[in-house]
């Protein structure tokens, strides 16, 4: 990797000022994106900002209905949170199904979200359950934050401090690994919530993105059978030599379809 | 199971404790002090002509001690990798031998090919350096695709190697062939594909090489399968130091595959550069340059028949490959496609007339060489297919149809047409008993019951034949080997009792330190643990062929085992001599010489002492010292054999496929460690259900880029993708080495892909589907069953 | 200390597992100043003593669970951690998926798989 200036703020104040003027620098939760990165020489930050130091922006609340989790919270400590296990059960799913143990011992929510990796799972989930992100600046709502590409609503230097997600009446996440690096060649977040049910996808395109087709004939009526002859186009969906964009089409009608099974469980 | 520690026992293995607790020394942990760090500089094109190398900018960067590059080591007279085994194509004449320079001169061949080599104080500032090496690149087209390699038109990889073909080989005689299919009651066709493949031993190759300047020797530190015969060629061939001069070890080495046995440009020039920079200098492979640059395996294009009577009794095999040697011919690369493929066609069948032709084509890719098995999993998967499918095509029952055309146990020694003469054998009762295991009596009911949940369920046979233990020099000699194939073995016990024993075997995962440790404590009586098996160092070692070809236990326990006899040869003498008796009555066992019908004896250990105290000796008879060499070349190859048999589940609606049950019985020939052969076997095949299911390097057929460049694309065998196998036994030893031992590393990569393909055709065989191509990834499933759908629309 | 490997580069492999504050993490993706002040074991910190082993390193041998030993230590400490997590208590199919960050090319998993079912209740016991 390249040289850089490493900081490890104690409070997000810190991090927050540290950040400020430099345009090189880049914020770092768990690393397992970005050091990889480093490593490969395919980015070269002037300064490297680590925000594990920040006690106040790990671990997960409650209230009312809504589940709020910290930005630095493990997805480990998601997958086994007593509390999202019962308030969210689908979400605490997702979690345990990120990578391997030692990626969930140290990736965080906030870092994946922050990240928009086509392929990651949180962004699917935040999507579904229509969370809401609040940032050192202010709150995104989840729909119009993942704009692209590893490209959210996020400005320089505004960094997530928590992630809001209600409750959900019934949800599920069905991912179809990609079979080398399992990350999420298609998975599907099915939620049906207070707001109408919406359904995102990740993994399949350049950023998540909802069903509407399907959202409309879930809120109908939210079985399988409802969703059975939609078909997502291929144009503008991701392909490699592990899935065509036809292919990935495919397995989101699949994904959608188990994930309203699970979900009604 | 046999109790205690000799022969037969499942003893646990010596070698794992230093793994166990960290301790293990490879490469790359080896301290050198005054290191330096080379950096390679690869070609990022396919194929280009380097107009320009500029390194002023990058020579002048902070720590950077040395840049070489291809006009560099072409000053040096340095001479180019070579190609061990000569083979010659249909008119007799040497395959084309192109240039093979360890530093491209002035054209690049494949991404990754090698560039500039960049030495300095630490990895990072020759990463630096290299980044600020400037090249000019003229790119060119790129001859990708194996398929269409040899068209006219085909954009040309070597101006020696015209049409880009190596050499045009045949078997067989063509003419009988087509006569007997002329009068087939029936003909099965084949076309089929053997993907490439990545070995990824998980320890990336690494070297490291010190010189010292006061007496001139070259000591390289390399992840060699062969030490021995690293140094052989790279003083014979390609840097002129004398053999005695450079000392090659290979200490613990974290897998292999085939992949470790090649000479490579890294090593060579670690070596080469140390002595020009006087520092020690180490190089570690990145993964990423380990999957560009590291031999890849398999990679064939074949079209095949079978002619039957109409019985099914196969009367000729026709078979035409164009097999892929990538960029530069690798070290055995020519004879993998040849005399390791061909000559096995005949499996484990009586087709008494077989004809091969193999075009061996250079491509804009990674050069191709042996990978676990080497021609053999070709051949199998090839043969194995073909009978499946001719099953089918005869309604015949698929184990039946292989019954039907086994070699009978009692024509063994068995001549097949394609040269190979078959040791022993009895198919038989392998797959009766891989059938049981696997109650694939009970199959249909199992596939009826996935049906009703939506699973399409298939089951498949594989069984292969295989020739390993490379083997007699004279036979290797005469079809083209570089190098003789006998093994060596030296025991030298100390004056105390205990004993080294000196193997030119390696061992890289195989656990020879507890194999031929019992061996000697079966012979020879000495407890375990005052037995050291050193092996791996040219300085330490008698001179030895290295571990490839499942060959360690079959020639070099059998070298060791005739060091033995030596030992027990001259002992007979010393202790005759302590016990004054007629050395024709002194017998040994358990580690005791005894007069024959008395109660004298004369413990090993007591000998061993006289023979280096030698003050009651029998001098003028018997030199003192207890230290016996042994070489050994074998008679034969020797001939393992087994049958697998897979059973899949398909989710049509996804196309992943599941391995629900894989079995594999095997003749090995004995066994000396039953725990150490499992755990070959376990490996070998999921090596084997990696390539059916997962595995594949795949290249861009337009640029040439590596696409599969990363654990994030290759996808390799993880725990979840398997079941617990189940593993049986049937033995015929082997009758002519002395231990009657045949090989267990390759036997599973070599069945397992045509049982799980058989099997995945097997399930998709109700949708109308008759063939599928490896890997057989969802997305090829899914895409093959649309296909049928579209075909039945 | 060399134990710990690094065997590829984009944090798949798992050879260079190690334990930080009780976790398992691949130390590959770790910045060596990120761990200031925190208890990093390594496999060369297992083992109690020098003749005696940790009950998951004994049950590796027992099982043979390695052939060429580069990917054990990360291997063995991914086990570890994959035991405690599951409060001793494994079944086959935990053990297969929670090795889904840890390759071997030698073994093909199944000895492994062995040792760490095994491992299980002899950590219980030996109370580690």
């Amino acid at each position: 990797m390249y040289d850089f200036a490493y900081h490890r703020p104690k409070s997000l104040a810190d991090a927050v000022a540290t950040l400020k003027g430099k345009e090189e620098a880049r914020p770092m939760s768990g690393g397992m994106t970005l050091i990889p990165t480093l490593k490969q020489r395919l980015a070269k930050p002037s300064d490297v900002v680590d925000l594990g130091g920040i006690a106040e922006l790990a671990g997960i609340k409650v209230a009312g209905d809504v589940v709020t989790i910290g930005a630095m919270t493990k997805h480990y400590d998601v997958s086994v949170s007593p509390d999202v296990k019962k308030i969210i059960p689908a979400l605490a799913d997702l979690a345990g199904h990120i990578g391997d143990p030692a990626v969930r011992n140290r990736g965080t929510m906030g870092g994946s979200v922050a990240n928009s990796d086509p392929a990651a799972d949180y962004p699917a989930a935040v999507v579904a359950l229509n969370a809401t992100i609040t940032t050192n600046t202010g709150k995104h709502p989840a729909d119009g934050f993942f704009k692209g590409l590893f490209e959210t609503a996020l400005k320089d230097g505004e960094l997530i401090t928590a992630i809001s997600f209600p409750k959900p009446e019934k949800a599920a996440y069905m991912k179809f690994p990609n079979p080398a690096s399992r990350y999420a060649m298609v998975g599907v977040f099915v939620a049906k919530t207070k707001d109408g049910v919406r359904v995102a996808v990740t993994g399949a395109g350049s950023a998540v993105f909802r069903v509407k087709a399907m959202e409309d004939a879930l809120s109908k009526n939210f079985t399988s059978a409802a969703i059975k002859d939609i078909k997502i186009p291929a144009t503008d969906l991701n392909s490699d030599i592990h899935g065509s964009a036809e292919y990935r089409a495919h397995l989101v009608g699949v994904m959608a379809r188990r994930a309203v099974d699970a979900a009604n469980k | 199971m046999t109790a205690g520690t000799g022969i037969g026992a499942r003893v646990p293995r010596r070698e794992d404790k230093r793994f166990l607790t960290g301790t293990g020394r490879y490469v790359d942990d080896l301290p050198l002090a005054r290191a330096t760090y080379a950096y390679f500089l690869r070609s990022p094109h396919a194929h280009a002509k380097i107009k320009t190398i500029d390194t002023t900018a990058a020579k002048a960067m902070p720590g950077v001690v040395e840049i070489f590059t291809g006009k560099d080591t072409a000053e040096s007279k340095m001479g180019g990798l070579i190609c061990g085994w000569v083979v010659k194509d249909k008119n007799g004449e040497p395959h084309k031998a192109p240039a093979h320079p360890v530093m491209a001169l002035d054209t690049v061949r494949y991404v990754g090919d090698t560039v500039a080599m960049v030495v300095a104080n630490s990895i990072d500032e020759a990463k630096d350096a290299a980044e600020a090496i400037k090249v000019d690149y003229d790119v060119k087209p790129a001859n990708v695709d194996l398929a269409h390699a040899l068209d006219k038109g085909a954009p040309e990889v070597h101006p020696e190697a015209p049409g880009n073909l190596i050499y045009d080989w045949e078997i067989g005689v063509k003419a009988d062939v087509e006569a007997a299919f002329a009068k087939a009651a029936h003909v099965t066709k084949l076309d089929i594909v053997n993907n490439r493949l990545i070995p990824n031993a998980m320890e990336p190759r690494a070297a490291a090489a010190e010189y010292d300047k006061g007496t001139g020797n070259y000591t390289l530190w390399s992840t060699s399968q062969n030490p021995h015969v690293l140094r052989l060629i790279l003083s014979a061939f390609v840097l002129g130091i004398p053999e005695h001069k450079l000392r090659v070890v290979a200490p613990d080495v974290g897998g292999g595959f085939g992949s470790k046995i090649f000479c490579y440009n890294e090593e060579t020039m670690v070596c080469w550069a140390a002595s020009r920079v006087g520092r020690p200098i180490k190089w570690t492979a990145e993964r990423s340059e380990s999957f560009m640059t590291d031999a890849h395996g398999r990679d064939h294009v074949t079209h095949a028949e079978l002619a039957m009577d109409k019985e099914g009794k196969f009367l000729a095999l026709k078979v035409e490959t164009i097999a892929n040697m990538g960029a530069y011919l690798s070290t055995f690369s020519t004879a993998v496609p040849t005399y390791l493929y061909a000559t096995l066609l005949a499996g484990q069948y009586t087709t008494p007339l077989i004809y091969a032709n193999v075009k061996a084509a250079v491509t804009h890719t990674a050069p191709v060489d042996a990978y676990r098995g080497a021609g053999r999993p070709e051949a199998t998967f090839v043969i194995e297919s073909i009978v499946s499918k001719a099953a089918v095509e005869m309604k015949m029952d698929t184990a039946d149809l292989r019954r039907k055309n086994f070699i009978p146990t009692e024509a063994f020694p068995y001549q097949t047409p394609v040269a190979l003469q078959y040791d022993s054998g009895n198919y038989p009762p392998i797959i009766d008993e891989a059938i049981k295991i696997s109650d694939y009596k009970g199959f249909e009911a199992r596939r009826a019951e996935a049906k009703s949940r939506g699973k399409l369920r298939g089951i498949g046979f594989s069984s292969y034949i295989e020739a390993c233990g490379l083997a007699p020099s004279n036979v290797v000699g005469s079809l083209g080997a570089g190098v003789g194939q006998w093994e060596s073995a030296q025991i030298k016990f100390n004056p105390t009792g205990n004993v080294q024993v000196m193997t030119g075997a390696h061992s890289h995962g195989q656990g020879h330190e507890t194999t031929f440790a019992q061996l000697i404590h079966d012979k020879l009586g000495v407890p375990m643990d005052q037995i050291e098996i050193v092996h791996g160092d040219t300085a330490t070692t008698p001179f030895g062929m290295g571990t490839y070809g499942s060959r360690s236990l079959a020639v070099g326990g059998s070298a060791i085992m005739k060091a033995t006899d030596k030992i027990i040869a001259k002992g007979k003498k010393v202790a005759a001599h302590l016990m004054e008796a007629d050395v024709a009555d002194v017998e040994f066992e358990n580690g005791t010489f005894k007069v024959a019908g008395t109660d004298k004896s004369v413990p090993l250990g007591q000998v061993v002492f006289a023979a280096y105290v030698p003050h009651n000796y029998p001098l003028a008879e018997v030199e003192p010292g207890m230290d016996e060499n042994a070489f050994y070349d074998p008679a034969n190859f020797v001939y393992p054999s087994g049958t697998q048999i897979c059973e899949v589940e398909i989710d049509p609606e996804t196309g992943e496929v599941e391995v629900i049950a894989h079995t594999a019985v095997d003749d090995f020939g004995n066994i000396i460690n039953p725990m150490i052969v499992e755990g070959q076997v376990h490996g070998g095949i999921v090596q084997g259900v990696g390539q059916a299911l997962m595995e594949a390097a795949v290249y861009d057929k337009t640029t040439g880029q590596l696409t599969s460049g990363s654990y994030m694309d290759y996808t390799m065998p993880r725990a979840d993708n398997f079941p617990s196998f189940k593993l049986g036994y049937k033995t015929t030893p082997c009758p002519h080495n002395p231990l009657g031992v045949k090989g267990c590393g390759e036997a599973g990569a070599i069945a397992a892909p045509a049982a799980v393909m058989n099997a995945v055709r097997d399930a998709l065989a109700p949708l109308g589907i008759k063939h599928v191509e490896m890997p057989a990834t969802s997305l090829n499933i899914w895409q093959t069953i649309q296909g049928a759908h579209r075909a039945a629309a | 200390m060399t134990g710990t490997h690094v065997g590829c580069d984009t944090s798949q492999c798992g050879a260079c597992v190690v334990e930080i504050d009780g976790k398992s993490v691949k130390s590959c993706t770790i910045l060596a100043v990120q761990v200031e002040g925190s208890k990093v074991t390594t496999i060369e910190g297992l083992a109690p003593s020098a003749d005696k082993l940790h009950p998951m390193q004994e049950a590796f041998r027992d099982n043979h669970a390695l052939q060429c030993g580069f990917c054990t230590p990360g291997m063995v400490m991914s086990a570890i951690d994959m035991v405690k997590r599951n409060n001793y208590q494994l079944d086959e199919a935990t053990v297969r998926r929670e090795l889904e960050g840890n390759l071997c090319r030698c073994t093909g998993y199944h000895n492994i798989v062995k040792a760490i079912l095994a491992a299980a209740p002899a950590m219980k016991s030996a109370g580690v």
